[in-house]
């Protein structure tokens, strides 16, 4: 039977996130710019706390919370060592691409990252490629952390997985449909407050749980020194670790959900700021749970069958239940956090990038409004309907999602940005090279020294890239003019 | 502040390459620090605050350096430009 102790904490969480839907919906009825960009961008308004909270909340995922740390469990700091290559995610994003987004967006009125593409390119094959990888990708990844989550919930309240799934992917649905990017946003912020003190509350409990600092360093050096050096005792090797400065480091200014945040905050106060919060915080996240895992390795001494169950028997043995029911809210978070901004960004996609551009017929704000809130639904429902059962073709798309979207976005994007001779030609090679070379390495399983295919698919794509832009018709003046400004 | 939009695009040039200095050297400081204290037996590590020395610099203190180090970087380089556009006017 559950635990209804866990489950109250989680469910007033719930429902603070849906009154947040109904407050933004009522902002966005009042709001000055048109419905599309209100709905899919939050009229380009975020401030620097909720741009640094929306970057981090996005980013961090189901990994972050509970795979990695029960990695960390048995590999020790070598895996915290790794985890920490991600602090300078949010002030390498919004400091190479955030002021020129946030330019350009707002002179060619974009809202998703395929627009810019679409203006910079002027490729139909480019948009269209834009959009499916975006479709493909995002929907494996969301129904991922779907089951992430419900797994989660079933470990730890001892609710069945399908309960879990229902609670709180239907609350992920309803509010990113009614409350769009605006709610996305400031509910990110709060689940990134949630995740910061269920790091706070679950590190202090497991070093109270071991013992102290120093007890709980001594165990580990008994039962496994291996696990205090960076190596973990040799089996994580330099090559390997390196490539994840590619992975989830300079490949992370490719990811779309994640650079699209750069057309949506206020000036460039916000941004500052956002840089500043957004590095503390992602280091703590990152620090604090991977050391949840690591000093795990003391108070679970008997061992555990499956790394991912680590997070939730640790916090069900170190913390009072109401306070795991917070905890838990943690994760849930991280996770629902990720399904939002995906799944915004995929009804965009439909909305804005597909059906707005290729039909010729025109809408009215109310018509468009309501396509847009219908979309965002049926994409949510298809998501949590796919989660109940998932799909093995789902399944698999999702093991090449992340590395996939960097392989496919990473130098369209910044390419475009910074470099004059970008072109479609380039685009459409490295896009369509990066992505098969990523989906060939994984699945041949082909390694150069030990290292992560990510690295050989982004060396790839960024020749084919410079390869096509040579080849290719150069950018026109008008574009030129519009991107990189008058002579 | 008033800027044209050739001094705009020079500036963010500059900050996006500040940026990638930054992200430079929290990597060597990482790797310096990470893999050179921590040779040898574990039993031999110094330790700080009960965590390996190697530890402790390369991701408790790099990552408190580093947030330092942007809030300089932002505050004292990066520039509040307009992000309308300003030819209008």
């Amino acid at each position: 039977m559950g635990n209804s102790m866990i489950l109250i904490p989680m469910i007033i969480y719930l429902v603070v996130m849906l009154g947040i839907a109904v407050y933004t919906s009522k902002i966005a009825q009042g709001a000055k710019g048109g419905f599309i960009e209100e709905y899919f961008i939050g009229g380009r308004s975020m401030g620097g706390f909720v741009l640094a909270m929306t970057i981090i909340a996005t980013y961090s995922s189901a990994s972050s919370f509970v795979g990695g740390p029960g990695v960390a469990f048995s590999k020790g700091l070598g895996w915290v060592f790794l985890a920490m290559i991600q602090v300078p995610t949010a002030f390498l994003t919004l400091g190479v691409l955030g002021k020129k987004f946030a330019i350009i967006s707002r002179k060619i009125d974009a809202v998703t990252v395929t627009d810019f593409l679409r203006a910079r390119y002027k490729s139909d094959v480019v948009v269209i490629l834009s959009s499916v990888a975006i479709l493909a990708f995002f929907a494996a990844t969301m129904v991922a952390q779907f089951i992430g989550g419900a797994r989660l919930f079933q470990a730890v309240t001892g609710y069945s997985y399908v309960m879990g799934l229902a609670i709180f992917g239907i609350v992920v649905v309803i509010y990113t449909t009614v409350g769009g990017f605006r709610a996305v946003a400031l509910t990110d912020a709060i689940q990134g407050i949630v995740m910061i003190f269920a790091t706070i509350f679950l590190l202090f409990a497991v070093i109270k749980a071991g013992g102290g600092m120093e007890k709980v360093i001594d165990t580990i050096m008994v039962s496994n020194p291996g696990a205090l050096e960076p190596t973990a005792g040799g089996t994580i090797s330099k090559p390997y670790i390196l490539s994840f400065w590619i992975l989830v480091g300079l490949g992370v200014l490719g990811l779309p959900q994640t650079t699209v945040r750069g057309m949506g905050f206020k000036d460039s106060k916000s941004l500052h700021n956002a840089m500043i919060i957004g590095t503390f915080v992602v280091g703590f996240l990152m620090l604090g749970m991977h050391l949840v895992g690591v000093f795990g390795a003391s108070v679970l001494t008997e061992g555990i069958e499956s790394s991912d169950l680590v997070v939730p028997t640790l916090t069900i043995q170190v913390l009072h239940p109401v306070l795991a029911g917070i905890f838990i809210a943690g994760p849930l978070a991280a996770i629902m956090s990720t399904v939002d901004s995906m799944l915004i960004l995929a009804s965009a996609a439909i909305v804005k990038d597909l059906f707005m551009h290729y039909s010729k017929s025109e809408m009215t704000e109310k018509k468009l409004s309501k396509l847009s809130f219908i979309t965002t639904a049926v994409l949510g429902i298809i998501v949590f309907v796919f989660s109940i059962k998932p799909p093995d073709l789902i399944v698999w798309i999702n093991l090449f999602a992340f590395g996939g979207l960097e392989a496919a976005f990473l130098c369209p994007t910044i390419f475009g940005l910074y470099w004059k001779k970008a072109n479609a030609t380039g685009a459409v090679l490295s896009f369509i090279g990066g992505v098969g070379a990523y989906f060939y390495y994984t699945i041949s399983g082909v390694k150069y020294i030990g290292m992560n295919q990510i690295v050989p698919t982004i060396a790839i794509a960024i020749i084919l890239f410079v390869i096509g832009s040579y080849i290719g018709k150069k950018p026109d003046q008008e574009t030129l003019e519009l991107f990189y400004g008058k002579e | 502040m008033k800027m044209s939009e050739k001094e705009k695009n020079r500036q963010l040039n500059k900050e996006a390459l500040m940026t990638l200095g930054l992200y430079v050297i929290f990597f060597i400081w990482w790797y310096a620090f990470g893999y050179g204290l921590s040779g040898g037996d574990p039993g031999n590590f110094t330790y700080i605050m009960g965590l390996p020395s190697w530890f402790f610099f390369s991701c408790v203190l790099g990552w408190i350096l580093v947030s330092i180090a942007v809030l300089f970087m932002v505050k004292k380089f990066f520039v509040e430009i307009d992000l309308e556009e300003d030819e209008k006017a």
